[in-house]
C-alpha cells in the first residue's frame, strides 16, 4: 500500500514539473527590454557598471529596503538576546581570552596574514563596484567574514556588548542613504532617490562607504553575538 | 559544456545530500559547498556580482552562522545526556 502511495507521489511530482517545465518553455518572450534601457541611460547613472547602476541608482530604493531589513533583523536579535540573559548589559565584562592551544597557532597566524588583505580586499571591493564586479555588500561580506576569522581564531572574543559606538556605527550607512532619500525627495521637481545630475557618482559613492561600514558591523554582529550568547548560554542553562 | 554538465550534477547531488542527511553537521558541510558551486554556476553565467555575494554571504557567512548553530545544539545535546 506504501509502495504505491510512493509512486503516486513521485507520479504526480513528475507532472507537475513537466507541466511547470513546459509552462517555462511557452512563456512569451518579454516585450520589456530592460538590459538595453539600462544600457542607453548608463551615462547619467554616474556609475559604469550596470548591476551598480541598477542597485544603487535605478532601482535604489529596493537596495534601501533591503538594508532596513537586515537592520531590523539585527534589532530583533538584540531585543531577544538582552530579554534572555544578563549579557549585553553594561557591567558585564567577558572572561579574557584563554591562551591558545597548539593547534590554534597555525590558525592565528593565518588570521594575523589573511585579515589585513581581506580589509584591503574589500576596500577594492567597494572602490570596483563602480565600474565591475563588486559593491557595498559584497565588500561588506569581507569585513563580516574578517571578523568572523578573527573570532575562531581566538584573537577576537565574541561580542558581549553593543556600545553605542558600534551601534552608531550600524545605522551609518542607512541613515545616510535614507537622508539621500528624503533630499532628493523633497527636492523641487525631484523624486525619490534620482540623484541631481553630476552628482550621481559621489553620492552612491558616499552611500556605499557607509553602506559597507554598516553592513559589515551588522553582519559581523550576526555571528559575534550569537556565539557570545552560545557560550553564554551553556554555562548558565542547565 | 563537460565542465557546464558537471557543475549542474554537482549542484544536484550535494542540494540533494544536504537535505537527505541524518546528520545535522554533514547537511551544513555540503551546504557550504552547495554554495561554492552555486558561485561558481554564476562565474560561467557572467553574473560575477552575484557570484561575489553568493560565496560570500551564501557559503561563508550562512555556512558559519549554520556551523555555529550545530555547534550551540550539540552543546545543549551533551549537557542534558545524564
Amino acid at each position: 500500500m506504501k509502495g504505491v502511495l510512493d509512486l503516486l507521489v513521485i507520479v504526480l511530482c513528475l507532472v507537475l514539473g513537466a507541466a511547470l517545465w513546459w509552462a517555462m518553455l511557452d512563456l512569451p518572450s518579454s516585450r520589456i527590454h530592460l538590459a538595453e534601457q539600462v544600457a542607453a541611460k548608463l551615462d547619467a547613472s554616474g556609475v559604469t557598471h550596470p548591476v551598480t547602476a541598477v542597485l544603487l541608482n535605478f532601482r535604489g530604493y529596493d537596495t534601501l529596503i533591503e538594508v532596513m531589513v537586515l537592520f531590523v533583523a539585527l534589532i530583533g536579535m538584540l531585543t531577544q538576546a538582552e530579554k534572555g540573559s544578563q549579557w549585553l548589559s553594561a557591567g558585564y565584562r567577558p572572561p579574557p581570552l584563554p591562551a591558545p592551544p597548539f593547534h590554534l597557532e597555525v590558525l592565528q597566524w593565518l588570521a594575523r596574514v589573511l585579515v589585513p588583505l581581506m580589509i584591503l580586499t574589500a576596500g577594492y571591493l567597494l572602490w570596483a563596484g563602480a565600474h565591475r564586479a563588486g559593491g557595498a555588500f559584497q565588500a561588506a561580506a569581507l569585513l563580516a567574514g574578517a571578523g568572523v576569522l578573527l573570532n575562531l581564531a581566538g584573537l577576537l572574543p565574541a561580542w558581549t556588548t553593543f556600545r553605542a559606538g558600534m551601534r552608531a556605527g550600524s545605522i551609518t550607512g542607512l541613515l545616510f542613504f535614507v537622508l539621500a532619500a528624503a533630499a532628493t525627495a523633497a527636492a523641487p521637481h525631484g523624486h525619490l532617490l534620482q540623484y541631481p545630475a553630476g552628482w550621481a557618482g559621489m553620492l552612491i559613492l558616499l552611500i556605499e562607504t557607509g553602506l559597507t561600514l554598516s553592513l559589515g558591523l551588522i553582519l559581523a554582529g550576526f555571528f559575534l553575538l550569537l556565539s557570545a550568547e552560545a557560550s553564554d548560554g551553556s554555562d548558565t542553562e542547565e | 559544456m563537460t565542465l557546464d554538465l558537471l557543475l549542474v550534477a554537482a549542484l544536484l547531488w550535494t542540494a540533494v545530500q544536504s537535505l537527505a542527511t541524518p546528520n545535522l553537521f554533514r547537511g551544513v558541510v555540503l551546504f557550504i559547498v552547495f554554495g561554492l558551486f552555486m558561485a561558481l554556476v554564476w562565474v560561467r553565467l557572467h553574473a560575477a556580482d552575484i557570484a561575489l555575494a553568493e560565496a560570500a554571504i551564501g557559503a561563508g557567512l550562512t555556512g558559519a552562522l549554520l556551523l555555529n548553530g550545530v555547534g550551540h545544539l550539540r552543546a545543549k545535546q551533551q549537557s542534558t545526556l545524564p
